[in-house]
């Protein structure tokens, strides 16, 4: 009688289709520990299924791309002999379950991509997307997830000792069941001193090392694979426990065994552990892969092939050695206390081979379970959209009420400062960052290449609910403005994808348009995608998240200068606007404005359309700053994003020391767009008036318009004019204590 | 002069003092593996920074078996300087080689900023070069930073000259808002009765580099530096 009964293969997120298909491949019944390796490395985390073929329209080649997507990470040439390995991964499912754990084990994950490669971690980031705090229903669960996530992903990096040195954090109502925990990491190596994930040398020697095998985590691949419903709370024990300690350790010792030359190929155990790891490994070179379970290091008695094929304990590397020098390699993980056990060998025949005490558990091809993976064109119609494209409009507004609304906007979550988040992160560790959290772009110098390494997180649900091909395209776009404040151009790109269940044709609508819209964008911005990671059943109990691809660039500089920060330095300075007031905002306007955070938090509605974006305008735009900035032109440098052109000018008053800023344009737009519209290509200059002329000149020479639009004061006041008259005046003192305390007040509500 | 930068599991701020003492302060500097018995004849010896053990336990509570600690105490005890920085000021007092405990801050949550310390005594090896009169703006960045001691060991401490450092306000009061971690008596540094150790929670390294914008911190390696020339 047949153990594998139609419920199993339920059970294991197996179609009947896709089992028939494991019955025709192998012409006999799979075991149950087979069953389990394929239904992991066939999940939609680990194949990419419904993704792959959409993905493939992504530009991926680029001068400086030495390395591109399907290896752990991404590698981007710096110079002087160095690259840069770096990437952006979810870790959504789990740290909607467990959120502290869950956040751990992103961050543990995503490290581990980057030093497997040989690349010693020197800077992390995180995308962080909650339910509302202070919601009636959810927000005690929202609360309670924040602190996990944040506590969490402190708690790694701090430990492991990288800083992390920014990121986003954004709250909407549909994040509340499926919070998005993105963790992006980035490492440099010498250029040749790069390793990859595979098997090569028949006879080799196949090598475990790190933390003992437990049964954490089993199946935590499949569970990110399936919508959330009410027996969620029963899946607690699939989400991995993370030990940052136990990483440093490894980090240190990997990289002081691959110093030996002994090591040919590693790869970490990440998500399908012992299984993603072998299979891959000989996939990668067509080589086999043949272990036995029993010398496997096991945290635990009582373990099957089953629980150790499919365990995803944290802080494990699978290596191939040269025959002959593995104890080299023990030796040095022998210094740092870790386990070493070599576990099986390299052979030519192309199979996966378990046994457990010489008993054959698992006979598989790689490639099956790999390259032959399912790969679906699923059908899709028009990208899903629960907000109507008509609605109020732009508001007709006083002074008074703009005064009013800048208040309410400066202390909305996603605006006010997010300082109780990042200052429970090391950022400053290794001694590297010159432009940590709070600003546009992070900044981190390479002394060892003596380069400067800037990198931005974004993403913009709301825009990509209403139009995902435009929305994805604003979320690059901002990416490459942030790059271009410090003066840096994008080299490469990673992407996260976080999207709901792609089965519904709608939802699948809004992931294909989203790739189409980072594609286009990446290839007008030359920003390669180097890799990345596609998160999708994001919905719990049928309700899907807004469509949110969010973006990481990295951009390099060709010295180490700390860059002019996005705050005002003195008073008396000229302000200058490049782009314009409104730049490329048409008859849509009153559809355009229902994206906004205006809208959000004081309409309380959203409808309509993202803003408009130009790419040849905005890469105009972007020229012209980071010539500004090139020259050394520019004391102060911010984007216009969230919140418009009247946040941007806020924020930039609360430096370490207040300045003020006298604000007097000359426009026949409403005012609240004129204040609160999100325009894209717009970039606040703070300069010295006798730098005026050349800023314009250089404006001119990129075709970017350049509008002055008022001057920075000693004192510690904003006020702006429209068209010569007075329309508000604030103390920036109490804009900054609203902007600073209201993340603090919203955790405690 | 030769630094020694002990290195144990879980260091992550080693690197960083290693970087200070070479190329800030333009010393000879070595790590030294927490195995090692040797000492390799240093001058001094920095504690750096980190998770050793990773806090397992409590911070430090591990690390003081570790072997280099017995040549340390050794060191320390024929009169060698010693400096330990966040994590190395965790294991000096868990070695008993400085008096008190550091327990978690009190917000319960790990802490990473810019503070503001006031020079509280120069005459010690770690602070002869600090001018008295002017604040530090040095980072913290710890969970485990909250100095707790009796009051008849702070009454001590305070009447032997021990307080190295405080948490003060922008007018060096030290008041309970330039707290950044609750802190008996806004304590950041202390001296053993010796005046030859010497543990901080905030971290010097961090801003010895000009290019990083400040070097409020090389005011205390250079202390060093000058006290080890004038002993020779």
């Amino acid at each position: 009688m047949s153990s594998i009964t139609p419920q199993v293969v339920k059970e294991h997120g197996l179609t009947t289709e896709e089992y028939d298909r494991v019955l025709d491949r192998l012409g006999r019944e799979p075991t149950m520990t087979e069953l389990g390796v394929i239904s992991v490395m066939w999940s939609e985390h680990c194949s990419y299924k419904s993704s792959r073929l959409h993905l493939k329209g992504l530009p991926t080649k680029g001068e400086k791309i030495l390395v591109g997507p399907g290896e752990n990470a991404g590698i981007i040439d710096i110079g002087g002999g160095w690259a840069a390995a770096f990437k952006i991964e979810s870790h959504n499912h789990p740290s909607f379950i467990e959120p502290f754990q869950g956040a751990t084990t992103g961050v543990g994950g995503i490290l581990r991509d980057i030093f497997t490669m040989g690349a010693r971690p020197i800077a992390a980031m995180d995308s962080l997307r909650f339910g509302l705090l202070d919601d009636p229903e959810t927000g005690v669960r929202n609360r309670h997830t924040v602190e996990g996530v944040v506590g969490g992903v402190g708690n790694y990096g701090n430990c492991f000792g990288v800083p992390t040195i920014g990121g986003e954090c954004v709250f909407e109502p549909g994040y509340s069941g499926n919070p998005l925990v993105n963790a992006y990491a980035l490492g440099i190596f010498k250029s040749d001193e790069i390793f990859f994930g595979q098997a090569t040398g028949v006879g080799n020697p196949v090598i475990y090392v790190g933390a003992k095998t437990g049964k954490d985590g089993i199946k935590g691949a499949s569970m990110a694979s399936e919508e959330f419903s009410e027996d969620s709370e029963a899946k607690r024990p699939n989400v991995q426990v993370g030990d940052p300690f136990l990483e440093k350790l490894l980090l240190e010792a990997c990289l002081e065994a691959m110093k030996t030359g002994a090591i040919l190929g590693i790869q970490d155990m990440g998500a399908a552990g012992l299984t993603c790891s072998t299979c891959e490994m000989g996939g990668r070179t067509g080589a086999g892969v043949e272990i036995d379970l029993s010398l496997v290091p096991q945290r635990e008695a009582d373990m099957t092939p089953y629980d150790i094929m499919l365990s995803e304990s944290q802080e494990r590397m699978l290596l191939v050695a040269e025959r002959g020098r593995e104890d080299e390699v023990f030796r040095v993980f022998n210094k740092w206390g870790l386990d070493a056990a070599e576990v099986g060998t390299v052979t030519d025949d192309g199979l996966l081979r378990v046994k457990n005490h010489g008993e054959v558990v698992v006979e598989l091809e790689n490639s099956f379970l790999t390259d032959d993976a399912p790969l679906y064109d699923r059908p899709y119609t028009t990208p899903y959209r629960p907000h109507p494209l008509d609605g109020p409009g732009v508001p007709e507004i006083d002074g008074e009420a703009a005064k009013a609304a800048l208040e309410q906007l400066l202390a909305a979550p996603d605006i006010c400062s997010k300082r109780w988040i990042y200052e429970q992160y090391d950022y400053q560790v290794r001694t590297n960052t010159t432009v940590g959290p709070g600003h546009d772009a992070a900044v981190v110098r390479v002394k060892e290449a003596g380069v400067s390494l800037v990198m931005s997180l974004d993403g913009n649900g709301r825009y990509c609910v209403l139009d995902p091909k435009e929305g994805a395209k604003l979320a690059v776009a901002e990416c490459c403005r942030n790059l271009a404040t410090v003066g840096a151009e994008a080299v490469g790109a990673t992407n996260c994808l976080n999207f709901g269940n792609p089965e519904k044709p709608e939802i699948m609508a809004q992931l294909v348009a989203a790739i189409k819209g980072i594609g286009e964008a990446c290839i007008a911005f030359n920003a390669p995608i180097t890799g990345g990671n596609v998160s999708l059943y994001n919905e719990t109990l049928g309700t899907g998240i807004y469509p949110t691809p969010v973006m990481g660039m990295v951009g390099v500089l060709p010295h180490m200068n700390r860059p002019a920060g996005t705050t005002y330095q003195s008073g008396g300075k000229t302000l200058v606007l490049i782009g314009g007031l409104l730049p490329g905002e048409d008859d849509q306007l009153d559809r355009r404005f229902g994206s906004t955070q205006y809208s959000k938090e004081i309409t309380k509605e959203v409808w309509g359309l993202p803003p408009a974006l130009d790419m040849e305008f905005e890469k105009a735009v972007q020229a012209t700053v980071r010539k500004i900035v090139e020259a050394d032109l520019a004391e102060s440098v911010h984007d216009v994003s969230d919140g418009g052109l009247a946040i941007s000018i806020a924020e930039s008053c609360f430096g370490e020391t207040r300045f003020g800023a006298e604000i007097s344009v000359d426009s026949d737009a409403p005012l609240a767009a004129l204040l609160f519209h999100e325009s894209p290509s717009r970039i606040v200059v703070s300069i010295d008036t006798s730098n005026l002329s050349n800023v314009e000149r250089l404006a001119q020479e990129h075709g970017a318009p350049a509008v002055v639009i008022g001057r920075t004061t000693d004192d510690p006041k904003l006020s702006f004019r429209v068209n010569g008259t007075l329309l508000f005046e604030s103390s920036v003192g109490s804009l900054y204590e609203g902007w600073d305390t209201a993340l603090v007040g919203m955790l405690k509500s | 002069m030769k630094f020694g930068v002990v290195i144990f599991p879980g260091s992550n701020c080693d690197h960083d003092a290693l970087y200070a003492v070479e190329r800030n302060l333009g010393e000879e500097a070595v790590g030294i593996w927490h195995q090692s018995k040797d000492l390799q004849g240093c001058d001094a010896i920095v504690l750096p920074g980190g998770f050793s053990y990773g806090d397992h336990l409590r911070a430090g509570a591990i690390s003081r078996f570790s072997p280099v600690m017995g040549a340390v105490r050794r060191f320390a005890d024929s009169g060698g300087l010693v400096m330990g920085i966040c994590n190395g000021f965790q294991v000096l007092v868990e070695s008993h080689l400085l008096p008190g405990a550091l327990i978690h801050n009190r917000s319960l949550k790990f802490s990473c900023k810019t503070v503001r310390l006031k020079v509280e005594t120069a005459s010690s090896p770690f602070t002869a070069a600090c001018d008295p009169n002017r604040l530090l703006a040095i980072p913290i960045a710890h969970g485990e930073g909250c100095y707790f001691a009796d009051d008849a060991t702070l009454d001590q401490l305070e009447s032997e000259d021990g307080v190295a450092f405080r948490y003060v306000d922008e007018n060096g009061d030290a008041t309970q808002e330039a707290n950044p971690n609750g802190s008996s008596r806004n304590i950041a540094g202390v001296l053993n009765e010796g005046r030859n150790v010497m543990g901080m929670m905030p971290h010097p390294e961090r801003v010895a580099d000009p290019a990083m914008g400040s070097e409020d911190g090389l005011a205390i390696f250079r202390s060093l530096a000058v006290s080890l020339a004038t002993a020779r």
